[in-house]
């Protein structure tokens, strides 16, 4: 077991893990919008994460309509559709780190606020819960030896399992990109243009049986194509 | 004979055993104590029974010990559990007195076992005042909130506080049950155990009995809600709900099923109230079935067409989850733990009012495919999120992250 330290990528395989996030309640709380900007303006980082991409893997069905908490939340429960609108255009990969990231979201609160003549609130019992996460990676004693094995292995996958190496990836890894990148990448050129195409495939805007769905077509269009 | 761990990986999937396995893999040897106030009886007695072999088969030493006290505690906690729940009630001094003598005492005879232990899992607040008696305490503490604590009566939680302060952890189920306190608050939500009399398979012959037994008639569509007769389940919406739709389904039958004797003073009144509006129309049961019929109420549950819980105020529903795992869709109150629970328009519906929800009962009963769907959604909704190994998995990750510490990332295998 391992706590807190990057995980190696073999060298030989890649092998298919899974993970689980356990909640972790901050105990901060916001009731209008104006709260809402002052906790977000000073909360620990892994909360700002939780909130963008948590969601995937929280009890939820298919698709969300909003695709971050924040967005959420303006629109269930401040019923502001203007906020919810642009908190849920914020694309978490369009930002070098959480720094940035958290900017982005005072500047598009402080913008409504600017333009609010009463700040929204939310009822009582639907206040904003900051919430951060722990995340436990487990091995499923799968180790794929070559890069074809990939198009029957994807569609197998857990969407935890999904989550892992293609979101979760992406705060592990020196060059901030996927596993499956990182290890095609690293092994021959041969790899660049699946590894471009993989680098289109937005990991934010889809739920993960629909990423898990893109993956296995994307594999299976590349290997099972005859273009390896 | 099959162990308790292969009879989930049955139900649950072997991968998610496998990962108990992987959990408990570092924690072997350990010892975890857990402390409540009883061995049967309610919801944490119904998980420990099933944690405390779990953790055993799993190689990790556990142990369950029970509170003991007079009368006077019970009554001091009962007022703590109203307490905390909201009632605005305070506990004379002299039983707060008890509430600690009584911590003291057991805290005495469980000196050994809870000075050595590598945890100590205690829950709800019977048992919080110990921890301050064992100083030379070696493992870690948890205190675990199994109820509503979001609205508390602050001169009681006031009181509490300081004892569930100095504790390593807490878990609640929700984020909005929690209360703030100076350590990592978990929010681990409840779960039910697939294999419990409550949710296992049981045959067509007993749900046809049963059926009969209360005058169901099977070839025509049944709506229920099973919960206490409380003013917050709504039980007089549903049938208000019932009444509206039935104008459009002639021939539907309502059963609403709850708990007999309560100690909420209240039931009584709300039950006449319920009865008095059922009254004269025969195809409505109010059923008041005992505290043990849980084969019962997972019969009827699997007679119905369609579950209610059309709460008004909720924690986490269990009879929602409950339901949904016996693949019914399920109309429930837009509030409290429902929302999590209840995938709206994917494992049945949110509703706000008795409208609301006989509009959803119509179009469910009218739509045949849809409502079989959203069944089948609702029961892997279950199984993905609900399950009692899910719980287990989260209790496994909390000890180990106290043990080893550690704060993000626990990389295992």
């Amino acid at each position: 077991m391992t706590v807190n330290q990057p995980e190696p990528i073999p060298e030989k395989g890649f092998a298919i893990k899974d993970c689980a996030l356990t909640a972790i309640a901050t105990g901060r709380r916001a009731q209008n919008l104006r709260e809402l900007r002052h906790i977000l303006q000073e909360i620990h980082p892994g909360s700002i994460y939780y909130h963008f991409w948590g969601g995937l893997l929280r009890p939820r069905y298919y698709d969300r309509e909003y695709k971050n908490d924040f967005a959420n939340w303006a629109a269930t429960s401040l019923h502001h559709q203007t906020l919810a609108e642009r908190l849920s255009v914020i694309d978490p990969n369009d930002y070098a780190d959480i720094e940035r990231l958290r900017e982005e979201l005072l500047d598009t609160i402080d913008d409504v606020l600017d333009a609010t003549e009463q700040v929204p609130w939310a009822v009582a019992d639907e206040q904003f819960h900051f919430m951060r996460s722990q995340i436990v990676v487990f091995s499923t004693h799968h180790l794929v030896a070559e890069p074809e094995q990939l198009k029957e292995v994807v569609p197998a996958m857990t969407i935890s399992s999904v989550f892992y190496h293609f979101i979760d990836a992406r705060s592990r890894t020196d060059a901030h990109v996927d596993d499956f990148r990182a290890w095609l990448g690293g092994m021959s050129p041969r790899y660049d243009d699946l590894c471009e195409r993989l680098a289109q495939v937005d990991p934010y805007f889809e739920s993960l049986p629909r990423l898990r769905e893109q993956l296995s077509e994307l594999f299976n269009d590349y290997f099972g194509g005859g273009a390896s | 004979m099959r162990s308790m761990l292969e009879a989930y990986a049955e139900v649950a999937g072997a991968d998610v055993i496998d990962q108990l396995h992987q959990l408990a893999e570092p924690l072997r040897g350990k010892r975890v104590v857990h402390v409540n106030s009883t061995r049967i009886g309610g919801g944490v007695a119904e998980i420990l029974n099933k944690l405390v072999p779990a953790l055993e088969e799993l190689g990790i030493e556990s142990i369950w010990e029970v509170l003991t006290g007079e009368s006077d505690f019970y009554q001091c906690t009962k007022g703590f559990h109203n307490a905390i729940q909201g009632t605005a009630a305070d506990i004379p001094p002299a039983l707060l007195r008890v509430y600690e003598e009584t911590n003291a005492e057991n805290a005495e005879r469980l000196r050994p076992v809870l000075a050595e232990a590598d945890i100590v899992l205690i829950h709800d607040p019977q048992p919080a005042a110990l921890l301050r008696h064992i100083p030379e305490r070696r493992g870690k503490w948890i205190w675990r909130c199994h109820i509503d604590a979001s609205r508390p009566y602050r001169p009681v939680w006031r009181y509490l506080r300081k004892f569930v302060s100095e504790y390593d952890a807490s878990i609640f189920s929700l984020a909005a049950f929690a209360q703030p306190l100076p350590h990592n608050v978990y929010i681990i939500p409840p779960s039910i155990d697939p294999l419990t009399e409550k949710n296992m398979d049981l045959p067509e012959e007993e749900i046809a009995a049963v059926r009969e037994r209360f005058g169901i008639d099977p070839d025509r569509p049944m709506i229920l809600q099973v919960s206490r007769f409380d003013r917050f389940k709504d039980p007089l919406g549903v049938i208000a709900a019932y009444r509206e739709a039935r104008k459009f389904v002639p021939n539907l039958q309502l059963v609403l099923a709850g708990g007999g004797a309560t100690d909420d003073p209240e039931g009584d009144v709300v039950l006449t109230e319920v009865q008095q509006a059922a009254a004269g129309d025969a195809n409505i049961k109010v059923l008041l079935l005992p505290a043990d019929a849980h084969r019962t109420i997972n019969a009827l549950q699997r007679a119905a067409d369609i579950v209610l819980q059309k709460s008004l105020k909720e924690g986490f529903g269990l009879t929602v989850t409950e339901a949904m795992w016996k693949g019914k869709p399920v109309i429930g109150g837009n509030t409290g733990g429902i929302r999590l629970q209840l995938v709206n328009h994917e494992t049945g519906f949110l509703v706000n009012t008795p409208e609301g929800a006989a509009m959803r009962i119509r179009y469910l009963l009218f739509h045949q495919k849809q409502r079989l769907k959203m069944g089948r959604n609702a029961r892997e909704f279950v199984r993905e999120n609900f399950l009692v190994t899910r719980h287990m998995r989260e209790y496994l990750t909390l000890i180990l992250t106290l043990i080893h510490g550690g704060e993000e990332r626990i990389v295992l295998g």
